[in-house]
């Protein structure tokens, strides 16, 4: 039988075979933690503690400011010894609260558990926004805010994402072999507040054992478990609904225009822990992992917790890393340093080799239209990143560029080594600051 | 043949007769005033008076909407026939001129990861604030030496951009493009610069440029009328630079420059020379 999949996508290598294989390890505790107030899309959250104040594990830091928000909670009791402006995975130096753990690691007393039961939907969201619960994915949207939507937008089909098809990463692989009930929870948890008729576990076939696993455990239930090809980006929002349902998402517009929810395996099992056990989002399962590190792991990390950190843990680096990536080699952030500390959205954390690294000078386009076919969204990379390099912004956003995900596909398959997703992501900047500087 | 020649004849005079009615009865009147100026602008359509073109600056100067020294590029000379044509007074604004306030090209000034993007500063600086450990530097991209409508600005083989005294006429293309705000507007006059765009403390400017204002106050101590420094970087006080030269031999980091002597290392522009008589 045909594996369901979405048009175009490309194949790198997997690389999964580093870690797959390794239980999750509980990190210890590092000397000191950063918990940065941005850690999620919107508003940062506001600092709600005070230096040489003591907090307890769990206790709410920095809270949301706004809707599209959450808050941000201590990874650990212990002493807060400094806010201020600290390296951060996105670039720039931005505020953070320091913590030191006091070794107790004692949890909060305000934190209450509940019975499902006994709750209402709108309860149940509100309890994962005070949790910070956010897409565990890597592009940390607050999940509260897609478990909310408008009311004329009726949700019928929800899909679980267990794809993980960004090469190197297992953590959700481990996850949906060690916590299938803790997902599974979540799962019936988040269809009871959607209303969903439809619930969809999407994996990528080449974790068969977590697909016999999830079919084994649903058996009886209405939860579907469907197994995908193993193609890039195939963990996308938008493929995986193509995938799944055959339906597309309208241009500009969001899955839950089609009736559709997309939420991450391991946002399912927060959402458990947020709903079920009162606790925050104050941990997640990280792959470390590459050829520069002597030891990969599947880590379970607080957030806050260095780079560095995670690095001593996994037995230090083989040599000094050539490049540094946070999340998946395809759409990671570059780190600068090991310096950084592990936001919510960390799934990865990728050293790799100064001799794997592609160094190559960009060359002139050879109109070989590999990009094209691998466009996930069926773009036309090289025209748009023509166009925005010339700052031609109208001529960018008439090729769609609002559309391109960022996936990285073409700039992997391009022969000349061009920088198309650098240069769309130039365009659609120009083109949001077009728009918002005309009236 | 006679019929054609008259046939043809006829048409051409009813085509004549009614594009003549035309041109009287649908003609757009234009103050001569307006194509006079035009003829005066330097005609290079770079927007320094805040309108897109030359054609838009004439229209306003006519309708008396705008002050007729808004034109950096045409300076003094043009203000004058400008004047004329409008019969009235007017002086030239005081002349500014563009400078990179940055003399950390890449064998100076270290940086912070390799670069292999787009040829384009404002894209560099999406990636981590650029690739220069300095957050105020001159990231050496190019993005306004191709701003510039004049060709006043010269990238040094190092990544450094230098701006030609001679020919930039201060329409503030760059200044406006630059993502690191590292270009400045200064009074022509002014030749000294404090060549420095980092607020960082010298311990740290130390670390990752050889030509950095560590914010060490030997500059004003030396001619405390001539420097000001807030937040550990240095400025010289336009108003009072004439003394400002003083200072040149004594700033430890060397990055007090005067335009007079010299362009920063790398340049290919030669100094006007001599443009201000210095106390020395």
């Amino acid at each position: 039988m045909r594996l369901k999949t979405f048009a175009g996508g490309i194949h790198p290598p997997g690389n999964k075979q580093w870690s797959a294989h390794k239980p999750i390890e509980d990190c210890p505790l590092p000397a000191e933690f950063i918990v940065p107030l941005a850690q999620h899309i919107g508003a940062p959250s506001i600092v709600c503690v005070a230096v040489g104040q003591q907090v307890a594990k769990g206790q709410e830091i920095g809270s949301a400011k706004g809707f599209v928000s959450v808050p941000v909670h201590a990874p650990t009791s212990g002493e807060v010894v400094a806010i201020e402006h600290r390296a951060h995975p996105w670039g720039p130096a931005l505020a953070a609260v320091v913590i030191k753990p006091d070794g107790e690691d004692r949890w909060s007393t305000e934190l209450q558990p509940a019975a499902p039961g006994d709750l209402s939907a709108d309860d149940m969201v509100e309890r994962v926004r005070l949790a910070g619960v956010v897409g565990m994915g890597g592009a940390a949207f607050p999940a509260h805010v897609k478990m909310s939507p408008p009311p004329e937008k009726k949700i019928h089909t929800l899909i679980f994402n267990g794809v993980e098809c960004e090469p190197y990463l297992t953590a959700d692989h481990r996850m949906m072999l060690e916590e299938p009930e803790r997902i599974l929870q979540g799962v019936a948890l988040l269809q009871y507040v959607l209303g969903a008729e439809r619930v969809v576990i999407g994996i990528e076939a080449n974790k068969p054992d977590a697909i016999a696993l999830f079919t084994e455990h649903c058996a009886g239930t209405p939860v579907e478990v469907v197994a995908l090809q193993v193609k890039y980006p195939q963990g996308a929002e938008k493929q995986l609904i193509a995938a799944v349902t055959g339906k597309e998402v309208p241009s500009g517009g969001l899955p839950m225009d089609i009736g559709v929810a997309v939420h991450n395996v391991s946002t399912a099992a927060a959402v458990t822990d947020a709903i079920v056990h009162g606790r925050p989002l104050i941990e997640r399962v990280c792959t470390v992992t590459g050829s520069a590190i002597r030891e990969p792991k599947n880590l379970r990390i607080r957030i806050g917790t260095p780079l560095s950190h995670l690095v001593d843990i996994c037995g230090g680096l083989v040599e000094p890393p050539g490049k540094v990536i946070m999340g998946g080699p395809m759409m990671g952030f570059t780190q600068l340093g090991l310096h950084v500390p592990a936001t919510k959205g960390t799934s990865g954390l990728l050293l790799l080799r100064t001799a794997e690294v592609d160094l190559n000078e960009e060359g002139p386009c050879i109109r070989c239209a590999r990009c094209l076919q691998a466009c996930p969204i069926n773009l036309q990379p090289t025209t748009i990143a023509a166009y925005a390099r010339r700052d031609l912004v109208a001529e960018a956003a008439e090729h769609r560029a609002m559309d391109c995900i960022e996936c990285g596909s073409c700039s992997y398959v391009c022969p000349a080594v061009i920088p198309l997703v650098q240069a769309i992501r130039y365009g659609k900047a120009a083109i949001l600051a077009k728009k918002r500087n005309s009236p | 043949m006679l019929a054609a020649i008259l046939s043809l004849g006829c048409i051409g005079m009813i085509a004549a007769i009614a594009l003549g009615f035309a041109a009287k009865k649908f003609a757009v009147e234009v103050d001569p005033r307006e194509l006079a100026i035009i003829e005066s602008l330097p005609g290079a359509n770079c927007g320094a008076c805040g309108f897109p073109g030359c054609a838009g600056y004439a229209k306003a100067l006519v309708a008396g909407t705008i002050d007729l020294n808004q034109c950096p590029p045409g300076g003094a000379d043009v203000v004058a026939k400008l004047a004329r044509i409008m019969g009235v007074e007017a002086s030239a604004a005081a002349r500014e001129i563009a400078v990179v306030l940055c003399q950390g090209d890449n064998r100076k000034a270290q940086v912070k990861y390799h670069y292999l993007g787009l040829e384009d500063c404002t894209a560099a600086q999406r990636i981590a604030d650029g690739p220069k450990t300095c957050s105020g530097g001159c990231l050496g991209l190019g993005s306004c030496e191709r701003a510039c409508p004049f060709d006043a600005i010269e990238m040094t083989v190092d990544g450094l951009a230098v701006i030609s005294r001679e020919k930039c006429t201060g329409c503030r293309k760059c200044v406006a493009v630059c993502p690191r705000k590292v270009i400045r507007m200064t009074p022509f006059e002014a030749t000294v610069h404090v060549l420095c765009n980092s607020h960082d403390k010298g311990a740290v400017v130390r670390k990752y440029c050889q030509v950095g204002c560590i914010g060490c106050h030997i500059c004003q101590k030396t001619v405390p009328e001539a420097y000001k420094i807030e937040d550990f970087l240095a400025a010289v006080v336009y108003e009072h630079d004439i003394k400002a030269t003083e200072a040149l031999p004594k700033c430890p980091t060397q990055c007090i420059r005067d335009f007079a002597e010299g362009y920063p290392d790398g340049s290919t522009l030669l100094p006007a020379g001599a443009d201000k008589t210095h106390a020395a």
